[in-house]
Order: structure tokens, then C-alpha cells, then sequence
């Protein structure tokens, strides 16, 4: 079976996979939870998850350039912040107008990023912890004490994320999620088809190499972390419209959520291979365990986190033997044919 | 080069890394002498330190993993662990010092599973450790759910709360006698040397005979040992742990090693690069709070510092380069 599978490209193996191991959670919570499979648990997913893929999206891009963004979280929550505020002062703003903002504010942090590491050649870890602390810092400056409520914020903003906008069956599709859904999907196509984003896998799987093919690394890297910003910036909106009341603490702890859904979906950390589709999976994966944890009535739902950081170093381990082992299976295979050519 | 004039050798050794963090505390120390009557009495001095010594404690062990070129996400986790486990034994009615001694096992565990998926299954220690930052987190609260565990023995208390020699704390104790053990570990013991050389290249340090497995092996370990220790020295300096102990406390003791010098990418920095930078946040987190400065804006001082400490050297030793090339251009 093992040498079938080695006929897949592991891209497409990988996302098969995720979505057996999301069929078989769903199958086995299912027979433990009267009640479970039904549309509420899926419009309940899919609004969370809305925020996170974003999020999680964003931090593939820059993973993928073998960086990382330890401030999305700090990005996100100061931009639904601002987001917010702005929206208080001026209600009649139109609202594309508004998610433009939101996503030149996030693609702003996302330069200041992308500078220092790209230009100053800073590690991204480090910058990114700094920014982090920086960056929430300087919400809570902005923030003065005060906090966002939904009150004052119009209808059209909070009603938007949980407007089905078609449904099949029991299953409403809700605005926020089929936007998210759409904007993962176009940088996944992008990823995987345009010459320009593919330099970023370039980049992560071999710096030298994509430096003697002409890519320029620095403008690559610096647009990767603009990117993210924007993407970060547009999960704040999103933040923002779900949640309606922000406060300074608003996507405390999103930045490592988002790598570990990122790195459940597959994306290797060291850069240059996952794709955005498996970090959707991951993030709808990572959402969905924790969700029906809390409703297991078997165990209590302290286990929550605990189960959760199992599940993510099983589903990490067990990727990287049986990676390993199609690796050396499609070696042994090439090897084999080169072997019979040579008769 | 022989003959320099002592003043020649003194901006020479500023010029290290650890010279310019000396300046920068000496700075900030009498910037706050200067700014708060308060700074420099025997009462504030020692409050300094009880106020993060479980985070200094942990930042030495975590300069190790660093040199190592590893990473350890899951410090402030197996903090909050340890003191919840701490709390539920006692709960449960065990022994206190039996208590103490399967905590610190615990911590030795915990570091063991952190080594055995990064040595054995061979995975990047960030996504290991990321996922024992939420597993570790998740048993904390598995132990303790949404209580607070209290009322622990007196001497426990007192321990973490009083002074043990005049008006010393065990924990400031603890810290210094740990400092100076580890430093002779780092920075005079072969096995100090192979942590460095490990860092620097792992093949060439396989090629050379040294187990680098074993290695990391022994440096996770201890460096959750050192975090269950630092947990339980929370929950006797607080006299009471919940399932949030010493939460998002990882990143805190990153930026004090990356600060002191320690290279992300492993294989260069010094335990007493990280020692000054211990000292240089304390002192600024303490004088910003005697100016009623609130501590979010604390934390992104610390982080405008360690872009900054990063950024700084390269400016500088760019500038010296090009001014060195002159001159001999001009010779």
C-alpha cells in the first residue's frame, strides 16, 4: 500500500490524510455525542474557524519563506481595535472602505516586520517577539483605558459574519466563513499556479538556490510579511464583526494557534513546503477537537488543551515517519528503473 | 597590537557584546538612582528579584537549549504544571517533601518526552515543544480544573516568602548557586564545550565522536527539571497556584537569553551575556514601575531592546569596518 501511495505527490497525500483524519474525528465523536452531527456544529465551526484560517493563512505564507510571525495575534488585536474605533467615530463609512482599512492598518505592522527582517536581516523569531510585545504595547497606548463595545458599532458590521449566505440542507454557509473560505482558496491557487508566489517555496527549500535563479530574497520576504499583515489586518475585521466588545487583550495567544494549525495542516516549519488548504484543514482540525472535547461528556473539559497538544505532536510525528519512509520507497523505486535502463 | 594603551583595551572590551550590556545596566541602574529615591534600598534591590526570579531561574537552563541551536516553548507550561501537581499532591495528602521530590521528577519526564520526540523522531524542537506548551498547559488544568489550591505548610510558604539568611530568599539563593554551577557546567566543563559545539554544527559534532542525541536529551531534561523547580518556587512565593501559573512566561525568558547575547541560531553567547541581561530588564521593569510606568508598556520597552540589541551591533560594526578599510587605504 505504502508503495501506491508513494505515487501520489505528497502535497495531495497529505490533504488526503487530514481529511480522513477529520472524517474519522467526526465519525468517532459522533457515536460518542447523541446529537452531534447536525448544522449547529457546523455553523458553530465554521464562524470560529472564519477568524482563524485567516490567520493561520497568514502564517503559512511567511513559514513557507522559513520565517515566522510571533505577532499575528498582537496584529489582530490592535486592528480590530483601531478598526473598531474608526468605525465608532464614522459610522456612515462605507464598509469595503472599512475592510480596506483593516488591511492596509495589518499590512503596515506586516512591513515594519517584513523591514527588519528582510532588509536588516534580523531573525524572524526574534523580531517577531519583540513586535509581539511591541505592538500590544502600543494598543494599549492607543486603547487608553477604553475598550469597544458592540454598542457602538452599526448593524450592517455585527450582523455580517452570521448572515447565511446559502444553505444546503441543515448546513448554513454564514458570510464570514464563505469569505474566509474564498480568500483561502485564491491564495492557494495563487501558491500553486503563479510564478511570482512561488518564489516563496523557492526561497524556503533552498535560499542559495533561489538566490543563483535571479529571485530576489529580500523583496520576497518583506511581501510575504506585507501579505500576512493584510491577511492578519482582515482577521482583526473579522474579530471585530464576531465578537463586537475589543479589548486590549483581543487575539492574545492567536500567534501560536496559528502555527499549530499550520503545522498540523502540514506546512513545514523549516519553510519551503505545505500548502494554505492543508493550514484551512489544520485550523478546521485543530477547532473541531476542541469544540467536541467540551461536549465529551466521557471526560471533563480540563482534558481539552491537554488532548489537543497530544493530538498535535502524534499528527507531527506521524507525518514525519511516514514521510520519511515514501521518501526512501520512491528512492528505492527510481533506483529500481534506473537499474532496468541500464540492462 | 602589544603595546596598547589601557584605554585602547578598555573601549576594545566595551566593544564585546558583554562589555556594552556592563554600560547599558551601569546606565539604567543610575537612571534610576537618580529618578527614585526608592531604587537603591536593601528592600526594593531584593523585591527586584523575588518579583521574576522563577523566570531568571529558567532563562539560565534556556541559554543551554539556545547554544544548542534548540528551542524550549514549553518552560512556562511545565512551570504551571509543577505547581499544580504541587497543589494536587498536597491536596490529596501526600508527604509535602515526598511532593517536592515527584514534581521535580515530573519535570525531568516532561523534559525527556520534549527530548525523545526531538532526538529520536527527529522533529524541529519549536513544533514539539509548541505542542507541549498546550499539552503541558492542558495536564496543569487537568489537575487543578478552575480551582486554586492554598493553604500549603508554613515552611513551604515561608521559603518563597521570607528570608532565609538575613534578608535573603531561599530563591535568590537558589538562583545564584544555580548560576554559578551552570556557568562552570557552560563555560569550563567539556561537556559546556559540547553544547557549543553542537550548536554550531551538529554533523561536525557527530562526526567528532560527541552523541548528540544524548546531548539534547540531557539538556531537555534539565531544562525541565529547572522549570519544575522555578514552579514550585511560584507557588510557595505566591502561597496559592490555578491552572494559569506562570502563563506566556516562555517568550519573557526567550527575550532575556536572546537579549544577553545568545545567538538564535546557536553556537555563540555566554551565561553571563545572560546574566546582564537578567539584570538590565530587572532593573528597567523595576525603575519604569517606581515612574508608575503600567507593565504592557514595560514589556514593549523590552521589545523595542532586543530588536534593538540585535540591530545595534551590525550598525556598528558596519561603520567600523568601513572606517578600518580607509584607514588603510590611506596608509
Amino acid at each position: 500500500m505504502m508503495r501506491a501511495l508513494s505515487n501520489l505527490n505528497p502535497q495531495t497525500l497529505r490533504i488526503l490524510a487530514l481529511l480522513l483524519v477529520l472524517t474519522l474525528v467526526i465519525l468517532f465523536f459522533s457515536t460518542q455525542i447523541s446529537n452531534y452531527l447536525n448544522g449547529r456544529l457546523f455553523n458553530r465551526i465554521s464562524s470560529s474557524v472564519a477568524i482563524m484560517a485567516l490567520i493561520a493563512t497568514a502564517q503559512t505564507l511567511v513559514i513557507l519563506t522559513r520565517n515566522i510571525d510571533l505577532s499575528v495575534g498582537s496584529v489582530v488585536g490592535f486592528t480590530a481595535f483601531a478598526t473598531g474605533s474608526l468605525i465608532a467615530s464614522l459610522p456612515d463609512l462605507h464598509p469595503l472602505l472599512l475592510v480596506a482599512f483593516s488591511m492596509a492598518f495589518g499590512a503596515c505592522f506586516g512591513a515594519f516586520n517584513g523591514l527588519i527582517v528582510a532588509y536588516a536581516r534580523v531573525p524572524a523569531i526574534i523580531v517577531t517577539l519583540a513586535t509581539m510585545a511591541l505592538f500590544r504595547s502600543l494598543l494599549v497606548e492607543f486603547a487608553d483605558g477604553k475598550s469597544i463595545t458592540s454598542s457602538q458599532l452599526p448593524q450592517w458590521l455585527t450582523s455580517f459574519p452570521n448572515t447565511p449566505l446559502f444553505e444546503l440542507g441543515q448546513f448554513q454557509f454564514r458570510a464570514a466563513f464563505v469569505v474566509a473560505v474564498v480568500i483561502v482558496l485564491i491564495v492557494h491557487f495563487a501558491l500553486q499556479h503563479l510564478r511570482v508566489a512561488r518564489k516563496l517555496y523557492a526561497i524556503g527549500s533552498n535560499p542559495e538556490a533561489a538566490d543563483m535563479a535571479g529571485i530576489n530574497q529580500k523583496a520576497t520576504v518583506f511581501v510575504a510579511f506585507v501579505c500576512a499583515g493584510a491577511l492578519a489586518g482582515l482577521a482583526g475585521f473579522m474579530f471585530l464583526a464576531r465578537f463586537g466588545n475589543i479589548t486590549v487583550v483581543a487575539g492574545l495567544g492567536f500567534e501560536l494557534k496559528s502555527v499549530a494549525a499550520a503545522v498540523v495542516g502540514g506546512v513545514n516549519i523549516f519553510g519551503g513546503s505545505g500548502t494554505v488548504f492543508g493550514a484551512l484543514i489544520g485550523a478546521v482540525l485543530v477547532d473541531l477537537i476542541e469544540t467536541s472535547l467540551v461536549r465529551w461528556p466521557l471526560v471533563s473539559e480540563f482534558w481539552r488543551e491537554a488532548v489537543l497538544g497530544t493530538l498535535i505532536l502524534t499528527a507531527v510525528a506521524l507525518d514525519a515517519v511516514v514521510m520519511r519512509r515514501l521518501v526512501a520507497i520512491r528512492a528505492a523505486k527510481h533506483h529500481e528503473k534506473r537499474e532496468e535502463a541500464a540492462k | 597590537m602589544s603595546d596598547r594603551s589601557p584605554l585602547a583595551l578598555l573601549s576594545s572590551r566595551i566593544q564585546t557584546w558583554e562589555g556594552f550590556l556592563v554600560c547599558a545596566l551601569l546606565f539604567i541602574v543610575l537612571m534610576n538612582t537618580v529618578l527614585s529615591p526608592q531604587f537603591m534600598t536593601l528592600g526594593n534591590q531584593i523585591n527586584l528579584f523575588q518579583l521574576s526570579i522563577e523566570k531568571i531561574i529558567v532563562a539560565l537552563a534556556m541559554t543551554f537549549i539556545i547554544i544548542n541551536a534548540e528551542i524550549d516553548l514549553s518552560v512556562g507550561s511545565m512551570m504551571g504544571l509543577a505547581a499544580c501537581a504541587f497543589g494536587y499532591l498536597f491536596q490529596a495528602g501526600i508527604d509535602p517533601v515526598l511532593t517536592i521530590g515527584i514534581v521535580l521528577l515530573i519535570g525531568v519526564v516532561g523534559g525527556a518526552v520534549n527530548g525523545f520526540f526531538i532526538t529520536k523522531i527527529g522533529l524541529p524542537s519549536l513544533v514539539v515543544t509548541l505542542a507541549t506548551l498546550i499539552g503541558f498547559r492542558g495536564l496543569a488544568r487537568v489537575l487543578v480544573e478552575d480551582r486554586g489550591v492554598t493553604d500549603f505548610p508554613d515552611w513551604f510558604d515561608a521559603l518563597g516568602q521570607q528570608g532565609l539568611i538575613g534578608p535573603i530568599p531561599f530563591a535568590l539563593i537558589a538562583f545564584f548557586i544555580l548560576f554559578l554551577v551552570l556557568y562552570v557546567l557552560l563555560q569550563r566543563s567539556g561537556f559546556g564545550r559540547q553544547t557549543y559545539i553542537i550548536g554550531t554544527n551538529r554533523e561536525v559534532a557527530a562526526f567528532a565522536g560527541i552523541d548528540t542525541g544524548r546531548h539534547k536529551m540531557i539538556l531537555f531534561m534539565m531544562s525541565g527539571l529547572v522549570s519544575a523547580f522555578a514552579g514550585l518556587l511560584y507557588a510557595a512565593r505566591v502561597g496559592a497556584v490555578r491552572g494559569d501559573v506562570a502563563l506566556g512566561f516562555e517568550l519573557d525568558i526567550i527575550t532575556m537569553v536572546l537579549l544577553g547575547g545568545v545567538s538564535i541560531f546557536g553556537g555563540s553567547g555566554t551565561l553571563v551575556g545572560t546574566l546582564l541581561a537578567i539584570l538590565i530588564v530587572l532593573n528597567l521593569r523595576n525603575g519604569m514601575a517606581l515612574l508608575n510606568i503600567t507593565g504592557h508598556i514595560q514589556t514593549g520597552v523590552i521589545g523595542i531592546l532586543l530588536i534593538s540589541s540585535v540591530l545595534l551591533p551590525r550598525v556598528n560594526l558596519a561603520a567600523l569596518l568601513g572606517r578600518e578599510t580607509k584607514g588603510e587605504a590611506g596608509s
